[in-house]
């Protein structure tokens, strides 16, 4: 015990490892009310760890080369010991770290949880969320399928349509090619997670400055105890919030693993059926749909008949949320005490995106995808752009100076 | 009674839990239109794997590759290496080796138009139900070159080569089908193969049962396994949860 002891001040007058336990865990408060929507945050760590790791084990085995990429996606499906299970957790933990990222941000909407003093934790966070749709299209490139490449095909056509010598600096050919076969490896691989987990550490410095936001968006730092100076409403996070989220890793395992042992295509939403196909630069599949977590953005995309005002469209359709601080004039925080119009527009925004999402998925020559995509697309853009007026004119309700629990 | 406040909620809650149900699959559709029939196949009959294997031998690899396949995968099937170097590999190829064809691509397309997919991961792009209702969907038409067209593949470049079992189907039309209305027609046995058409279905079966193998020969595994992890996570759920209602039965 003495030695433990003596070999923690040796390691604290050298690094602040007992400062970091106590301000970030042992000593960090968080609202005591968090509920089903505050898991996700520690979730979306996992899923990045769970993508690393077996980002890792991947990389012995596949082969980026135009020549072989399919093939060692075949051979470590067949050939490595469980390269199988490796290969399913990591393509099911691509479609998961989406399911995990977007219920997190419902999360910030439900509850404010981007609005003052926040918004950079906001807006570190739509960063790593731009990061990871940048990580997963690098990503689905790689085991050289023809929706690999017929999707890269279109994505790239996009940058096309604004400048072609940038599309050609992207591809490193005049299509997508082994060339660009690499370099998506590197960015995959390399560039982009160096870039995820600096940003993750920035998202979370920034979170513990200000402290977690709660479901009743009350700053429970304005309520303190008098002599111990800890907010009232505040509990440690360790141990409290750290058994809290090794139940929900559990939970979260049970979906995750659910998919990979016994639906790991998931009805072809998580893996392609196509795909399966290897890339044929000479045969243009009669269907190419993104995977499911781009569609809303696809089917926005489709929805408008010109193709520089539809690229321009979805991009504004992601980064559309950074503005969300600035656009909210609402006077509470959270959906709790928001009046009937804000309540109203955020179902309506839910809806939107789902169908959105769905119309992405289908086919555009049915008469009714683009026309509904068309509709969804002014709501969604709707919500955001009239928030500034209706925001500020809902009727809200008095918040209560304690959290409800 | 519950307050307004725990139905609240619960209402969030489930808003969650929808939200997590939305993105579930819908139905895969055959974009041909044709109704397809449901596979009768079950990967735990290794003899009908065994049985399908051989066919596949014979059949298929002659043309097919299954290139990224090795021999020895047929290990797994309950075959001794004696039994499958007799009697299913019809080359020199060794165990080890891919399940590679000679067919020169080249030649192939002069053949067919196309050279024939390679059918290790075929079953994973069409499906086991597609596989089963194409290969029994063949008919004689003497428009085509090949002299043969297929329901659910229309004009499709490969001929019937299972029509010695099968016999020669023909395609007559439904009642009120326009001229060349292809979906409204029924297939009729015009003349009868070898096989009866109860045997030809279950030599069909057998085969796409081992191609569903053959895409996927981790499957079984894949849901043994599964069941064993399912069951340690449901336990360790259990004692999470507890663990963490003993730690916050202090917090109000």
């Amino acid at each position: 015990m003495k030695i433990a002891a003596r070999l923690l001040d040796w390691v604290d007058a050298r690094f602040p490892l007992t400062t970091v336990w106590r301000e970030h865990l042992a000593e960090y408060y968080a609202p005591k009310n968090f509920n089903f929507w505050y898991y996700f945050g520690s979730l979306a760590m996992l899923v990045l760890v769970i993508q690393i790791v077996t980002g890792i084990f991947l990389t012995m085995n596949y082969k980026p080369d135009a020549r072989f990429a399919f093939a060692s996606v075949e051979y470590i499906m067949r050939d490595v010991d469980y390269g199988w299970l490796i290969r399913y957790m990591h393509s099911t933990g691509a479609s998961m770290f989406f399911v995990v990222v977007y219920l997190h941000m419902m999360r910030g909407l439900l509850y404010g949880s981007y609005q003052k003093p926040r918004e950079l934790i906001w807006y570190l966070g739509m960063a790593i969320y731009l990061c990871l749709m940048a990580e997963a299209f690098f990503g689905y490139l790689l085991p050289w399928g023809q929706m690999s490449y017929w999707g890269a095909q279109v994505i790239v056509s996009l940058v096309d349509a604004i400048s072609p010598p940038l599309a050609l600096w992207i591809r490193g050919d005049y299509v997508i090619a082994d060339a660009t076969l690499n370099r998506f490896f590197a960015f995959h691989v390399i560039a982009l997670p160096l870039v995820l987990l600096v940003l993750v550490f920035l998202h979370i410095v920034a979170l513990h400055q200000v402290g977690s936001n709660n479901p009743d968006g009350i700053e429970i730092k304005e309520k303190k105890d008098p002599q111990t100076g800890i907010p009232l409403d505040g509990i440690p996070f360790h141990p409290y919030y750290t058994v809290k989220d090794i139940m929900g890793v559990v939970g979260f395992l049970i979906v995750y693993f659910g998919i990979i042992f016994f639906m790991p295509e998931m009805g072809g939403y998580f893996l392609e059926e196509n795909n399966f196909i290897p890339a044929d630069p000479l045969k243009t599949p009669p269907h190419i749909a993104p995977v499911w977590y781009f569609t809303p953005f696809y089917a926005i995309l489709r929805a408008i008949p010109q193709k520089q005002l539809g690229v321009a469209a979805m991009g504004l359709a992601v980064v559309i949320f950074f503005l969300l601080p600035w656009l909210d004039r609402g006077l509470v925080k959270s959906i709790r005490y928001r009046g009937t119009i804000y309540k109203t527009a955020l179902g309506l925004f839910v809806a939107a995106f789902l169908v959105l999402g769905y119309m992405g998925t289908q086919d555009p020559s049915l008469w009714y995808v683009n026309p509904v995509s068309r509709v969804c697309a002014v709501v969604y853009f709707g919500f955001f752009l009239l928030m500034p007026f209706y925001s500020r004119l809902d009727k809200t309700k008095p918040v209560p100076e304690r959290v409800t629990g | 009674m519950m307050t307004s406040e725990s139905w609240k909620k619960r209402a969030v809650r489930w808003a969650g839990l929808v939200a997590m149900v939305l993105v579930l699959p819908s139905a895969w559709s055959n974009p041909a239109g044709v109704k397809l029939d449901r596979a009768p196949i079950n990967p735990a009959d290794m003899a009908s794997l065994q049985r399908g294997a051989q066919h596949f031998m014979n059949y298929c690899l002659t043309c097919h590759s299954a290139q990224y396949a090795r021999f020895d995968l047929l290990l797994s099937l309950g075959l001794t290496e004696d039994q499958i170097k007799k009697n299913l590999i019809l080359t020199d190829a060794k165990m080890a080796d891919y399940m590679t064809v000679v067919l020169n691509p080249k030649d192939a397309k002069n053949w067919f138009g196309v050279p024939p997919p390679d059918l290790s991961v075929e079953a994973r792009v069409r499906g086991a139900d597609w596989l089963y209702t194409y290969l029994r969907s063949f008919y004689r038409d003497e428009h085509r070159e090949g002299g043969w067209n297929n329901l659910v593949f229309r004009g499709v470049a490969m001929p019937n080569v299972l029509w010695e079992l099968q016999g020669e189907q023909e395609l007559e039309p439904g009642a009120g089908a326009t001229p060349g209305d292809h979906h409204a027609g029924k297939l009729v046995l015009a003349k009868p193969g070898t096989l009866s058409p109860k045997d030809y279905d279950q030599f069909v079966a057998d085969l796409v049962n081992y191609l569903v193998f053959l895409a996927e020969p981790a499957r079984e595994t894949r849901i043994h396994i599964g069941y064993g992890v399912m069951i340690f996570l449901a336990l360790a759920f259990v004692v999470t949860r507890a663990l963490k209602k003993e730690y916050w039965k202090d917090v109000h």
